[in-house]
């Protein structure tokens, strides 16, 4: 659990009445929801529960059909996807998604530098060392010091997961979003980035899209379950744990 | 191993290779080459060929290698900078370093406009479209008969003498043509070197890399894109600003999609996103133009296998080859 609990009380992020539809099909109906600053908040369903859709919506990748998406009070429904990195919120994806040819520590450096300098064609970019060494505190703090000088292409798949969060805190988020963050992980990766994210935790707001509930249920503050699109559940993870709706929805499938 | 740009060109090595000592001083090394050329080459008026299309195999790939699009309308680009370049001399008078500017200016401009109507297109459909406007520049100068010739082109781009700060140099002369035309083309590579190291620089690449990406770490990509575009705009009109000062005449085939295709071939021949490959690709291109047409007039069949054979084979071009295997 992280400290921020007790001071629940604050939003950070709103959705109000949000739904999505591509074509006929409704993929995501009518969702209120509220995110503490502080919390971490995940969010869990089974396959086509619409789980990726609500992320998608609240880090901006797409605009809701109806409804609104509130940022620290401020509506930001239907923004483009890169101003979003610049009001505070971060976002990783479920397909790894790194620059593969360049290396590690560029990845990172270029994240950062998104923040400082993004149209300047003159001045030698060698010259932003502060970068350099913010890219080198966040290496450590991902875990990928020694990687720093490999291409990205040439890391392991839980490196590059821990890459791409490195890249995601470049931006300083206030806010960070998690796309099943330990996906395709052996047992051994999945544990330190649950470490990982616990850590990050205790400085910003982590909200997380989790297939496996078993993962989230030991480090969320709240847990909001979607299903066909809908909000089925919603309280802490012992509240979940014990809904019969959630237990309907999760027999039969093999709890994992 | 601080430095940003060599560790994205070498992600690899920590000691210094010659490749690295290379990349440092890529500008001055071209600069260097630039100076000797002549003397390595038959004839100055290839070595003046090679230096206009070198530097517009320079910025198409800009865009080809470094923003990794493909853009099959870049005889727009270079055809524009000529056209403008000799008009402002044939029709308005100008000094031909205001018509020189009138050249990259028209590039920068012509790259805005067709930028801006096809930079939110990819792949096979930016190729697509860049052609097409492409094409209706190529109509719209081949119509304008009384500011360029139609399909004579336009001639009596006649300038015999520069005056620079009071000294008259006789442009006639093929090796002072060369080196004034050399002159442009070494200050073309330090910008473009500077760009290429700039934090801009590392947006290209990164765009190139993963779009996603890139937007989510906050970064415009179609900003990104069409500002790409218009730098590599205003390095083709530079190249056919030169080319008209050179040949005395912008023929109407410069806007022809041929014109297009052969800085693709260029660029791929030399190694696309390699910083000297578009150069060596123009040098070894020419050159072997020249000495295949000398031998028989099936020449492109020629020129055509060879060019055939090194994608097959060298799909790094030769730059990018040579660079694979200095990076081992």
């Amino acid at each position: 659990m992280t400290a921020a609990a007790g001071q629940a009380s604050e939003i950070i992020l709103r959705t109000r009445g949000v739904g999505k539809t591509f074509g006929k099909f409704v993929a995501l109906n009518n969702i209120s929801a509220e995110f503490s600053r502080g919390a971490i908040t995940s969010i869990i369903g089974p396959n086509g529960a619409g789980k990726s859709t609500y992320f998608n919506l609240l880090c901006g990748a797409f605009p809701p059909t109806k409804g609104s998406v509130e940022f620290e009070g401020r509506d930001v429904t239907g923004l483009p996807q890169h101003r979003f990195a610049h009001m505070g919120i971060a976002k990783s994806f479920q397909i790894t998604s790194v620059f593969p040819q360049l290396t590690t520590r560029e990845n990172i450096r270029v994240g950062l530098q998104a923040l400082v300098s993004r149209y300047d064609i003159w001045r030698p970019r060698a010259r932003l060392t502060e970068l350099v060494e913010r890219a080198d505190e966040l290496l450590a703090l991902v875990g990928l010091w020694e990687s720093r000088e490999r291409a990205a292409k040439t890391l392991a798949h839980g490196e590059q997961r821990a890459l791409e969060i490195g890249m995601a805190l470049a931006s300083r988020p206030r806010l960070l979003l998690l796309d099943e963050p330990t996906a395709g992980m052996s047992p051994e990766e999945t544990r330190t980035m649950m470490d990982l994210i616990v850590k990050l935790a205790k400085e910003r707001t982590v909200i997380l899209v989790e297939h496996k509930m078993k993962l989230v249920l030991g480090i969320s503050d709240r847990i909001l379950v979607l299903h066909h699109g809908e909000l089925l559940a919603e309280g802490t993870p012992q509240e979940v744990r014990q809904n019969e709706a959630v237990k309907r929805v999760y027999l039969g499938q093999r709890e994992h | 191993m601080t430095d940003a740009t060599e560790s994205i060109k070498e992600p690899h090595t920590t000691t210094v290779s010659w490749y690295e000592f290379a990349t440092r001083h890529r500008a001055s090394i071209a600069a260097a080459v630039i100076l000797v050329f002549p003397l390595l080459m038959p004839f100055t008026a290839l070595a003046v060929n090679i230096l206009i299309y070198g530097l517009y195999a320079l910025g198409f790939n800009l865009v080809f290698g470094y923003l990794g699009l493909l853009s099959f309308g870049h005889a727009a680009l270079f055809g524009t900078g000529a056209y403008l370049c000799g008009i402002a001399i044939v029709h308005l008078g100008w000094p031909w370093y205001a018509a020189i500017a009138a050249g990259v200016a028209g590039g920068l401009l012509m790259a805005l406009v067709i930028g801006v109507l096809a930079i939110r297109t990819r792949g096979i459909y930016f190729a697509m479209v860049t052609m097409a406007l492409s094409q209706c520049v190529y109509y719209l100068f081949y119509q304008a008969v009384d500011l360029t010739g139609g399909e004579n082109g336009l001639r009596g781009i006649n300038v015999r003498t520069i005056d620079l700060f009071g000294l008259r140099i006789d442009f006639i002369n093929p090796m002072i043509r060369y080196y004034v035309i050399a002159a442009f083309v070494i200050a073309a590579f330090f910008v473009m070197s500077r760009i290429l190291a700039s934090p801009f620089g590392a947006v290209i690449e990164a765009v190139r890399e993963n779009e996603m990406r890139a937007r989510a770490s906050g970064y415009d990509v179609t900003l990104t894109r069409l500002l790409t575009f218009v730098l590599s705009g205003g390095f083709c009109g530079l190249a056919g600003a030169l080319q008209a000062l050179h040949l005395s005449i912008v023929p109407i085939e410069i806007l022809h999609y041929e014109t297009s295709g052969l800085v693709v071939m260029i660029a791929l021949l030399g190694g696309m996103g390699t910083f000297f490959g578009p150069m060596i690709g123009a040098a070894v291109f020419l050159v072997l133009e020249n000495i295949v047409s000398v031998w028989t007039v099936h020449w492109q069949l020629i020129v055509g296998a060879i060019f055939i054979a090194c994608v097959l084979f060298f799909p790094a071009g030769i730059w990018g080859t040579l660079i694979a295997r200095g990076k081992r």
